[in-house]
């Protein structure tokens, strides 16, 4: 095959696959921005509308909805950043009593991550009387492995001169870390927070379980709960809420496209 | 006390009080939970007024004759054998389309890479959609083309490839980044004496490429293993495990056996088979692959 024409059928091969990799995100649009007449029907004399957001938005209380998604990512991320910074600078500094055992231990949570595990977790839920509450959707995940394990890689490659001139000028270990570590660490934070966020903005089974009240509902499960209950199967109505749901992190992923694959990259090799 | 030794005393009572709020969250949530179930699957579950008491190995032996147990196992170990692969493939083949010189890549990577963003519900209900059976798009297309449409969902050979399509389209795009990084990593000299050498494409691909990228190919391999083993999302969204358990995965069994059924003593011997299955995932990484390779 000549070069020319070669190098063009794989570019028709490469825009196909992405085309068809991008349709699911093109459909929905297309079905939320249009009227349901025009579900199925891709006429360019189609009329715009935000009818179906504004009915997706009355039919159930995404607003709730949104607002305990944020709270309970953010909450997550900054209970992540302060249990693991610290977890992470003791095993990456110092050798104590247990330190090489304990790390090992810590480890194991990759692979048994909280999900597997859901019927004791909503065991010791029930005791704690955490059931149906953000704490509680949020508690299993707070001590990630994951982060100890990328925070303790990046502390370690810090040079140990910059901890001891801090420590000369009397810093206590918690300012020394405040000072030095965590300035430097910055990009890491980044990457471990966009991962952190992106997963649980998305995570679905453990809120599913722990949840049974609109009060507590993050947006997946109450997108599910809102699909499944009979809308009559009006697909411009779920493509709606389905966008709605997933708007603020597409977004900022189309604005951070850069930092986030960066993010899941560096987050992803270790 | 000489100030080394207080130094020391101070660094082991430091470290334990700063791992501690780490240690008793992970012991609670991972480690103790994880031995419970194990113990568990040997109680009863209770009910009402009736504690739960050892029974043995009953519930292991249920097990081995439950149908519907070795159906998911079955369908899981599957689900595990194409998907894996298959993602891998279109990974790579992407990596090296956005690698190289090819019109509007930045286009091209962002349309690869976007259904890792989007939250797999979200998703799943628009696929749900391409397959509904007549209307859905799917079946139009067939219908356009003089095709009888297809019951994707419903119909008992098609309904599981139907949902593993959408954990392939959602995860190459995902592995693609992987293999972007490690072929940016490649010396650019060794294609330039494969092309003084007038190498073929495949010849490149297959003496320096692949073996180059092997590192990435285990490490995503095992990534992808381990997620097909914890698959749920996409079954509770599209199928529920119907048509007659046919899309029913391991974890969604457990699901369904610990909070439909409220049998949670068959479903701690449940999860006790995925940790086992876990335990063989992670072990095999451990002594097969290399391990130097991929941490750095």
């Amino acid at each position: 095959m000549p070069g020319s024409l070669r190098r063009r059928t794989i570019t028709a091969a490469a825009w196909i696959l992405a085309f068809i990799w991008g349709l699911p995100l093109l459909y929905a649009l297309w079905a939320a921005f249009h009227p349901s007449a025009y579900t199925t029907d891709f006429s360019l004399h189609a009329p715009l509308t935000l009818h179906n957001f504004a009915r997706a938005w009355e039919a159930a209380p995404f607003a709730r909805y949104f607002l305990n998604t944020v709270m309970l990512v953010i909450g997550i991320m900054i209970a992540q950043f302060i249990i693991c910074t610290l977890a992470a600078f003791a095993l990456a500094r110092w050798k104590f009593w247990g330190s090489g055992v304990l790390f090992a231990l810590i480890l194991i949570q990759l692979m048994v991550t909280p999900d597997v595990l859901i019927v004791e977790n909503y065991r010791t839920l029930n005791r704690l009387g955490l059931i149906d509450t953000l704490t509680g959707i949020g508690l299993p995940y707070v001590a990630s492995a994951f982060g100890i394990f990328l925070l303790r890689q990046a502390f370690k490659s810090i040079p140990k001169e910059l901890d001891d001139a801090a420590r000369m000028e009397g810093a206590s270990t918690l300012q020394t870390i405040w000072r030095v570590y965590l300035p430097l660490a910055r990009p890491i934070y980044v990457a471990y927070g966009l991962v952190s966020v992106s997963y649980h903005w998305n995570n679905f089974l453990w809120p599913l379980i722990v949840t049974n009240s609109v009060e507590t509902r993050p947006l997946t499960v109450g997108l599910q709960v809102f699909a499944s209950v009979d809308q009559g199967i009006d697909w411009s109505i779920i493509c709606a809420a389905a966008l709605m749901t997933s708007a603020p992190l597409m977004i900022v992923f189309l604005v951070f496209q850069k930092a986030f694959i960066q993010s899941f990259l560096r987050a992803g090799i270790r | 006390m000489t100030v080394g030794s207080r130094f020391r005393w101070n660094m082991h009572v430091q470290g334990w009080l700063m791992v501690f709020p780490a240690v008793v969250l992970l012991a609670a949530f991972t480690h103790i939970p994880a031995v419970a179930t194990f113990i568990d699957s040997f109680y009863s579950t209770p009910h009402g007024t009736k504690p739960s008491h050892y029974i043995g190995v009953a519930q292991y032996s249920n097990m081995i004759a439950d149908p519907i147990f070795w159906q998911a196992l079955r369908n899981n170990l599957l689900y595990a054998l194409i998907t894996v692969p298959a993602s891998i493939a279109l990974a790579l083949i992407m990596a090296i389309w956005v690698n190289g010189k090819i019109g509007g890549r930045a286009f091209l990577r962002l349309a690869f890479f976007t259904p890792t963003i989007l939250p797999m519900i979200a998703a799943a209900n628009i696929w749900l959609f391409f397959y509904t059976p007549d209307y859905g798009l799917l079946d139009q297309i067939a219908h356009l083309l003089g095709f009888r449409g297809v019951n994707w969902l419903g119909d008992t050979t098609t309904a599981l490839p139907s949902v593993m399509a959408v954990t392939i389209w959602k995860e190459s795009g995902f592995f693609m980044i992987f293999y972007l990084a490690a072929l940016q990593q490649v010396p650019p000299d060794l294609y330039e004496a494969a092309r003084m050498e007038n190498a073929g494409a495949w010849q490149v691909f297959a003496r320096i490429t692949w073996p180059l990228l092997m590192p990435t190919t285990l490490f995503v391999a095992v990534n992808a293993l381990i997620n097909a083993f914890r698959i749920v999302d996409q079954v509770i969204a599209m199928t529920g495990g119907e048509p007659n358990n046919t899309t029913t995965l391991l974890l969604f069994y457990i699901y369904q056996v610990a909070f439909s059924f409220w049998d949670s003593g068959y479903a701690a011997a449940l999860s006790s088979v995925l940790l086992a299955v876990l335990a063989i995932v992670a072990l095999g990484q451990f002594f097969l692959l290399d391990r130097r390779v991929h941490y750095r």
